[in-house]
């Protein structure tokens, strides 16, 4: 119950956020930390719970992006043959949804491979999917207007009660659209993970012979963690595309894969918060530290960071916090004289 | 065997030496063999367990006791033979569709969820009992609270067999080690099998600890489980076994009820040895 009060207060908090900070620098900041909370959120599914390391999770990121630009500005490519796919502009919030669902369809394609290859074998599988993908966003200039960049990509629309279909144009109401999605991922994941479902997904991560051993079919759920994750973070991506509204082949750079997992490790990974902890602290801190540090500086102790967390927290904040929080608890509960204390049965 | 009247399944007969004729069988071996490169690890190894019966099966170390049972549930394929569990052909399915069947088996080494807690790991073993699927996950179906709740009623009652109640918040890793082995039987038993298969569940358990798995391995077959046994602890293969296999060097050397085993000169010189009559000479 308190559980319950603590993260309703926690995400009025959230919710309430742009009232009470309207700095629209610190705004923009939220949004794009929230965007790669979101994203850490889906790869903690694979890779905190499932206990699958997928280093080219931001291709999934990718895809969510370029499908969702591509769809909402329209395109035409050159199918070979004399034949052309015309594509007219499609609205926004159906683009966004395209988006995720292609991210899904390339999750489940790459779920499959990865009940062949396991450990290493798919780390390795996943980084190249990633630089294929990257590649082909690169090269395949016709659709994708190449190192040109899609440039112009429309603002997010919504309809709003009152208000009718409205263009999503201030940073707050980005920010608020941003959170809506984040907290949906969040209950999403957290409902899977506490379900006969998660279970599974975790008795893989724990003892995949035991798990076998006891009727679980490991390709089934396999796929099935590849296919959710992956459409999470092409929604990541699809509010990355609307927001920015620029997307080059960088988006598929490896280094945002890096700071997922940063995120995820660091907060906690298996931990439902964990990603946003992580998320928040690593999304916000070079940007926070810039006024008091050079950007050389910054890095040195964003990685300072990473070490000493990695270093003394290994399982990562969240849980250490938890540790330490059920410790005071002890300790109060200790000083409360005896007849006071409240009964646990 | 004062539980008889317990039994659901299949009366266990009161001379557990003499088995019916005719019981029906449960998991039928015929001529399984082994090749891994020019070593023969089974050969021609047929063995077949009756219904409701506890079923033993013995050898040296490197017989090919766990091969078979790795092979019995899908995690290795066999060079040749068959493999038959109420009529239905294993050979070539996965495990999972052979736990779906109703074979499960534990394993040589501690095999649990260690960092899951004890109440967890039986949860997570009732898979097949659950349907909840990922729709019923994300939106929490009426029908998939009340599974969640109809299969969490049950995991006390598992606990409490096994002699695990009271430890179901505990982290699983942290249990002590004949309390993995205890807690490796309650994830088995709550895949609720038909065929039970253990795999030296006593192992380096303290002979306190080995009474009671002997114990329990005969309410958990007097509740019609059949149960295909391989230990390498003879007092507790010879007190609750109907009937017993001895494997020697992938060939079945001799078959029959635990007594006949005991004073067949071939199981003797092959695996039992002749301790008695040596320290009887010294």
């Amino acid at each position: 119950m308190t559980r319950l009060i603590l993260s309703l207060l926690v995400v009025l908090a959230f919710v309430t956020l742009p009232f009470w900070m309207s700095d629209p620098y610190i705004l923009g900041l939220l949004i794009l930390a929230g965007i790669f909370i979101i994203a850490a959120i889906s790869l903690n599914l694979l890779l905190g719970y499932t206990g699958q390391l997928s280093l080219g999770h931001v291709a999934f990121f990718g895809i969510g992006a370029y499908t969702s630009a591509l769809l909402s500005r329209g395109f035409d490519v050159d199918l070979g043959l004399g034949l052309t796919l015309d594509v007219a502009p499609k609205p926004v919030w159906l683009s966004f949804l395209a988006g995720i669902l292609m991210a899904a369809l390339f999750g489940w394609f790459v779920g499959r491979l990865a009940f062949r290859v396991r450990g290493a074998y798919f780390v390795i599988l996943t980084v190249s999917f990633a630089q294929v993908m990257r590649l082909i966003a690169l090269n395949w200039v016709d659709l994708t207007e190449g190192p040109m960049a899609i440039n112009n990509i429309p603002s997010f629309t919504l309809w709003l009660p009152g208000l009718g279909v409205t263009t999503l144009t201030t940073k707050a109401q980005n920010y608020w659209l941003v959170l809506a999605v984040a907290v949906i991922a969040f209950v999403l994941v957290a409902h899977i993970v506490r379900s006969r479902v998660g279970r599974a997904l975790i008795a893989l991560r724990e003892n995949e012979g035991l798990a076998r051993s006891v009727g679980i079919q490991v390709t089934h759920y396999l796929v099935l963690s590849t296919v959710v994750a992956a459409g999470i973070a092409g929604a990541s991506g699809g509010l990355y595309t609307h927001y920015v509204r620029i997307v080059d082949p960088d988006v598929f750079m490896f280094i945002y894969t890096v700071t997922m997992i940063i995120m995820v490790v660091t907060g906690g990974k298996g931990t439902l918060t964990g990603p946003i902890v992580g998320g928040l602290l690593f999304g916000l801190m070079p940007e926070l530290l810039r006024d008091y540090a050079g950007p050389e500086v910054q890095w040195i102790i964003y990685g300072a960071a990473i070490v000493l967390i990695v270093f003394f927290l290994p399982n990562g904040i969240v849980p250490a916090a938890a540790r330490i929080w059920q410790r005071l608890a002890a300790l109060g509960l200790r000083l409360v004289p005896e007849h006071l204390r409240p009964r646990l049965s | 065997m004062t539980n008889a009247a317990t039994t659901v399944f299949e009366p266990a007969s009161m001379d557990s030496a003499a088995l019916p004729d005719g019981a029906p069988t449960a998991l039928e071996i015929t001529d399984l063999a082994v090749h891994i490169g020019g070593l023969v690890i089974l050969e021609r190894m047929s063995l077949s367990v009756p219904k409701g019966k506890i079923v033993s099966l013995i050898g040296p170390n490197g017989a090919g006791k766990t091969t078979a049972f790795n092979i019995i549930t899908g995690y290795m394929t066999p060079s040749a033979g068959s493999v038959r569990f109420e009529g239905h052909d294993l050979l070539g399915m996965t495990p999972d569709d052979i736990a779906a069947l109703g074979l499960v088996r534990t394993f040589q080494r501690t095999s649990i969820f260690a960092g899951c807690s004890v109440a967890d790991n039986v949860l997570t073993a009732m898979h097949l009992r659950g349907r909840c699927g990922l729709f019923g996950a994300i939106f929490r179906t009426p029908s998939s609270l009340r599974e969640e709740a109809r299969l969490r009623a049950e995991v006390d009652d598992v606990l409490h067999f096994v002699g695990l109640q009271g430890r179901a918040g505990e982290n699983a890793g942290s249990l002590a080690y004949g309390e993995q082995r205890l807690l490796g039987l309650a994830i088995a038993l709550a895949a609720r099998p038909k065929l039970l298969l253990l795999d030296e569940p006593a192992a380096g358990l303290n002979p306190s600890e080995t009474e009671r798995f002997k114990e329990l391995v005969r309410l958990i077959r007097d509740d019609g489980v059949t149960v295909l046994l391989v230990e390498h602890n003879m007092h507790m293969v010879m007190s609750v076994s109907d009937k017993v296999f001895v494997l020697n060097q992938g060939r079945i050397i001799a078959s029959g009820p635990p007594a006949a085993i005991q004073s067949n000169p071939e199981v003797i010189k092959a695996y039992l040895g002749t301790g008695l009559k040596k320290r009887a000479k010294a």
